[in-house]
């Protein structure tokens, strides 16, 4: 890269995206900071309680299981896609018609909207009338993911992955086209493995994407809303109850906008500190 | 080295996988022809009477139909939008150094990562202070929270792969910022634009709960309009998988003219 030059000038550049997003960001932002201090009994009125709310969310139980349950579920997504989506990339032919063909096939999970997403694997997994509930059952599985949690959290991963892998394909496929044949060619000729071509010549040149979409899987992961909501509803009983779930339930369900918001502030600086903690760690060498 | 066989099976992997991710597709795509009985009724492989009636409820119902037009309207907004205004910042980005740019760079990000499900009561309350509840222009701008970021986090990676003598040669030969950038520039990154403005457009056509948020009729999105007869109704199957697989429609659309940009453009900046 080139060394940039010193012009703070550039803040003109950058204003109307400033002004933009922090109307978007701050102000509702500010809203919640509000709502979390106080305590509210209706017609408006607003009493300064501290830090009440923060403590009675972090010290709830309800709080640490979804919070237990968000970890799992974005862990596990993660281990599956992200070595899923290279491996895909890597068989991928490289370029001309068929590259085509993958790449749009591949994508159209990516644009479906995400009630959508929830709705179509609803049909598809019930157990009576659904194409893999149906088979599942048939084959002498005792599937339902209405009443059975296990089920559900399979069904639940298998939607994600089936929603979200083609990301990292397409952002591992891009890592890939950008390596030059010459450096195949010099693998060749030195006679490398498979597995040395992997490992000193795709996964250095795949670092950046990947970064971004781990950094991407994570922060939508743990954010997911819509397509469980949809697909379960968050049972049975509360085993796939989400932070984002559980969110929506206290804030627009039971109105509490008081521990709603603590939650909110919590969750987002749970998010924030994980996202810097990967990117540190996953950028690291690329300053050295 | 792999062994010639092993490369001539390859294919399988990108094929299984293809397949497994046109299976639930398909099964929308055969509910959407049945009527709801058949559905209920009989497990099969290919709709045994097949109806066209669940699109035709579609296509002759205004609020059917409106929804689409509404997220289309958005969604479009939107993605001008947050393209036009992200291009100059990630140009100040990948070229200048300035105060405060690395903080404001990971401030912008974020806000990619701020839970939507937080932002929705606050949202309805500041749209609708302001007049704009149920308008197509709040969701736009609404969408524009995690649009923003991440086209300029994009653009910015496309801009970095320019070599910066273009802009030195372009400014010798004595051309104003404004049009450097116009006619030289944003050719030469016209893939990085592609890039962006299709996931501006996907992430704007795939949100659910601010856009159901800040609407009620005017602009009330198809998602939401799926999911209002979804509880209304009762138990409409064909019609909402007549529905879902119309929303597909407008991404596939947009796949395909974007096809040689997802190929090539991915490939060109760091992206």
């Amino acid at each position: 890269m080139s060394t940039k030059t010193t012009n703070q000038k550039a803040w003109f550049l950058v204003a109307p995206v400033v002004v933009l997003v922090a109307f978007n960001a701050i102000i509702p932002l500010m809203t919640v900071v509000n709502y979390s201090v106080q305590e509210t009994f209706g017609d408006n009125l607003f009493f300064f309680e501290g830090m009440k709310w923060f403590e009675e969310v972090l010290s709830s139980e309800r709080f640490h299981d979804s919070l237990l349950r968000q970890l799992r579920f974005t862990f596990i997504i993660l281990a599956i896609e992200v070595p899923l989506g290279v491996a895909i990339a890597l068989a991928m032919p490289r370029k001309g018609f068929w590259a085509s063909v993958c790449l749009v096939l591949m994508s159209m999970p990516l644009l479906i909207p995400w009630n959508v997403v929830g709705a179509m694997w609803n049909i598809f997994a019930l157990p009576e009338i659904g194409l893999l509930g149906k088979t599942l059952n048939s084959m002498g599985f005792d599937y339902n993911f209405t009443r059975q949690p296990f089920a559900a959290w399979v069904t639940l991963i298998a939607m994600d992955v089936w929603h979200w892998t083609s990301l990292v394909v397409l952002l591992s496929y891009a890592g890939l086209s950008s390596i030059p044949d010459a450096y195949y060619q010099a693998a060749r000729i030195d006679g490398a493995s498979a597995w040395a071509v992997f490992r000193y010549i795709q996964l250095p040149k795949l670092k950046h994407v990947l970064t971004i979409a781990v950094l991407l899987r994570f922060m939508d992961s743990f954010n997911i809303y819509t397509e469980p909501f949809v697909l379960t509803g968050g049972g049975p009983g509360n085993s796939t109850t989400l932070l984002s779930l559980d969110l929506v339930k206290i804030a627009l369900g039971q109105f509490d906008l008081g521990p709603a918001a603590a939650m909110s502030l919590i969750y987002f600086l749970i998010i924030l500190l994980f996202s810097w903690i990967f990117y540190t760690v996953m950028t690291r060498g690329e300053n050295n | 080295m792999s062994t010639r066989r092993a490369a001539n099976f390859k294919w399988v992997v990108p094929f299984i996988y293809i397949l497994f991710l046109m299976l639930p597709i398909y099964w929308l795509l055969n509910m959407s022809f049945k009527n709801t009985n058949e559905i209920l009724g009989t497990f099969s492989l290919f709709p045994q009477e097949f109806t066209l009636d669940n699109y035709k409820a579609i296509f002759t119902d205004p609020t059917w139909y409106n929804g689409y037009i509404n997220s289309l309207i958005y969604v479009c907004m939107n993605t001008v939008i947050s393209v036009s205004f992200a291009l100059p910042a990630a140009y100040a980005f990948s070229r200048y150094r300035f105060l405060g740019d690395k903080h404001l760079f990971f401030w912008l990000l974020t806000n990619r990562m701020a839970p939507a499900a937080v932002f929705a009561l606050p949202f309805f309350q500041l749209y609708s202070a302001m007049n704009l509840f149920d308008t197509h222009v709040a969701v736009a701008l609404a969408h524009c929270l995690f649009n923003i970021p991440l086209a300029v986090w994009i653009l910015e990676g496309f801009m970095s792969g320019v070599p910066k003598e273009l802009d030195e040669t372009a400014y010798i030969d004595g051309y104003p910022f404004w049009k450097f950038f116009a006619k030289i520039f944003l050719p030469t990154i016209a893939a990085g634009i592609g890039v962006a403005a299709f996931f501006c457009f996907m992430f704007s056509w795939v949100e659910l709960l601010l856009a159901k948020t800040l609407t009620s009729v005017e602009a009330k999105p198809i998602a939401a309009v799926m999911t209002r007869t979804a509880s209304s109704s009762g138990y409409e199957l064909g019609l909402l998988a007549a529905a879902g697989a119309l929303t597909m429609v407008p991404g596939a659309i947009v796949i395909f003219f974007v096809r040689n940009y997802i190929a090539k453009g991915f490939a060109l900046g760091r992206v």
